[in-house]
């Protein structure tokens, strides 16, 4: 847990058409951090996910990782970096069996060479108990051969998350996590979290669910109409009233 | 029995045309392009055995690497469009390759023949198969090896993660970006594969026909390449060979006493199959009994 920085992002912007979805914001994530990324709906915290994984190009600004300017790398390669996600309706490749989503999910640089090495030199064993490992941690040993369509949702969005680290990310984003969980997958959701953060995995969080935020979250970042308007400890943002104007439309003359 | 041996040749042909469209669609992308490979390996393949007297195992290796670095170039640009566009800008690159060959020529004297490609005649006396003694159950076995091979090949492809990422891109392209798949090398990769089966495959037809014109390799093959692969279903290779047998076999030739009618028939299956099984004849919950039915036999003779 140092004070390297994972990820910062330089003034980034992107437009859609005359919609200003991001603009301009400035934000830094440390290694070993959890960062919490909340906003009205709308305010561009899925567009920032994209423009991280470079689903589209920037408008203007820069992304940098681990010091590295990865803003005109394709997706692929920030994967292969290090760089993952979930995504806020869950994309699974429902046709394809629980374990396979996650075999197909292993592109990291160091995966990558192994994978390709048939099964009979030894090439992917680590993988597949890598696999093998991570469904237990997720809960889904028993549902392994399951075809992923066929799972209840709670178990869709372990197996997204888990999907996500099955590349050994370095940098996790997780866009709301928790949407549509019930209190006690909430609760799992918080300590699995915390759990990658001790394997050295950072995380930007992104989640309406604002208990969640608070209490796994180092700091938190707001945004509204696509710009940074608090950025801090859960306490202190709680206590801002441009957060509370943003959130709760009052005028306080801020 | 000549007539069950001519069939069982145009259903292994046919089968190699229809599992070059099955990988490329296992990427979901809806290829028009593989007759036009297949004219390629046809006409590869005839030249060089007619016209330079290449050992036929020779011309179509010559034919599947032409096949191949066709569609691989095709996959490119081709690849950039998505669904309809992609069909329509495939379909162009079929219609293009038969339009080549249709006004293509080139004839050596032999003796007191002509031979060659001759333009909208077509291509005649492409006889390897007679001149080299070949008797037609040779044929079969030779135009079958190559099929089991292909299908073997294929089948290890589907087990192994390849087959899973082909997939996964089939599925989702943004979910596959963002877990680290290169989407434009797997769906290159999978058009250039379908490329060379279908060189292959065109190669053979060339020689077993001993005649081929550009009519032949139209918009009508080029939809029934992907025709076989999307009835039979895309869970393994053996959907599209069953679903190769069911068209060639039990429509066009079954159903020949009904004479013009046939065709009409033949559309009228194809939609009644697309309703009842959408996921084609071999789907997910056939294969499922079928292996519980395998297992069942196993406890048995296991107890």
């Amino acid at each position: 847990m140092g004070n390297a920085k994972v990820l910062e992002l330089h003034g980034l912007t992107k437009h859609f058409g005359g919609v200003r979805a991001v603009d301009g914001v400035d934000l830094t994530v440390a290694s070993g951090e959890i960062l919490g990324l909340i906003g009205p709906n709308g305010s561009g915290k899925s567009t920032i996910v994209n423009l991280i994984c470079g689903l589209f190009p920037l408008t203007a600004g820069r992304v940098l990782f681990g010091g590295a300017d990865i803003s005109e790398l394709p997706p692929h390669t920030r994967v292969a970096l290090g760089i993952t996600r979930t995504f806020q309706n869950i994309r699974l490749f429902g046709q394809l069996t629980v374990w396979q989503n996650l075999w197909v999910a292993q592109n990291s640089g160091e995966q990558r060479k192994q994978n390709f090495l048939p099964r009979w030199l030894g090439g992917s064993k680590g993988a597949r108990a890598e696999i093998d490992r991570m469904l237990e941690f997720f809960d889904l040993g028993h549902k392994r051969d399951e075809l992923a369509g066929n799972l209840a949702f709670g178990e869709q969005r372990r197996l997204e998350f888990a999907r996500a680290l099955a590349a050994r990310p370095a940098l996790l984003l997780l866009d709301e996590p928790a949407a549509g969980m019930n209190a006690e997958e909430i609760e799992q959701l918080d300590s699995r979290i915390r759990k990658m953060r001790q394997n050295g995995v950072t995380v930007l969080l992104i989640e309406h669910h604002m208990e969640l935020v608070m209490s796994v979250a180092d700091r938190i970042a707001v945004l509204n109409f696509g710009q940074k308007i608090a950025e801090g400890t859960a306490s202190a943002v709680q206590s801002n009233p441009v957060v509370r104007d943003a959130y709760l439309g009052t005028t306080t003359g801020a | 029995m000549d007539f069950y041996l001519g069939l069982i040749q145009i259903i292994g042909v046919h089968t190699l045309l229809g599992l070059s469209a099955y990988c490329v669609l296992l990427t979901g992308q809806v290829s028009l392009a593989q007759a036009g490979f297949f004219a390629i390996g046809a006409y590869v393949a005839g030249m060089l055995t007619v016209l330079l007297h290449w050992p036929l195992v020779l011309a179509l290796i010559v034919s599947a690497i032409l096949g191949g670095a066709m569609a691989c170039a095709v996959g490119f640009p081709a690849l950039r469009v998505k669904g309809l566009m992609l069909v329509v800008a495939t379909a162009a690159f079929g219609e293009a390759v038969r339009l080549f060959f249709f006004n293509f020529t080139y004839q050596v004297q032999s003796g007191a023949i002509l031979l060659g490609p001759h333009g909208g005649e077509g291509f005649r006396q492409i006889r390897y198969f007679p001149e080299h003694g070949w008797g037609t159950l040779d044929v079969v076995l030779f135009i079958w090896t190559i099929v089991v091979l292909v299908m073997a090949m294929l089948w290890w492809m589907d087990r192994s993660r390849v087959g899973a990422v082909l997939r996964a891109v089939g599925e989702d392209e943004l979910a596959a970006q963002s877990t680290g798949i290169n989407i434009t090398a797997v769906k290159v990769s999978a058009m250039t594969i379908g490329g060379i089966i279908a060189g292959i495959g065109g190669g053979i037809f060339a020689h077993y026909t001993t005649h081929i014109e550009h009519i032949q390799f139209g918009i009508v093959l080029a939809t029934f390449a992907i025709a076989y692969p999307i009835l039979g279903g895309l869970s393994n290779v053996f959907g599209t060979l069953l679903a190769v047998i069911f068209i060639q076999g039990l429509l066009i030739e079954g159903l020949r006493f009904l004479g013009d009618w046939r065709n009409l028939l033949f559309g009228g299956l194809i939609v009644l199959a697309m309703n009842i099984r959408p996921r084609g004849l071999l789907d997910a919950g056939v294969l499922m009994t079928l292996k519980r039915l395998v297992s069942r036999n196993g406890e048995r003779k296991g107890a």
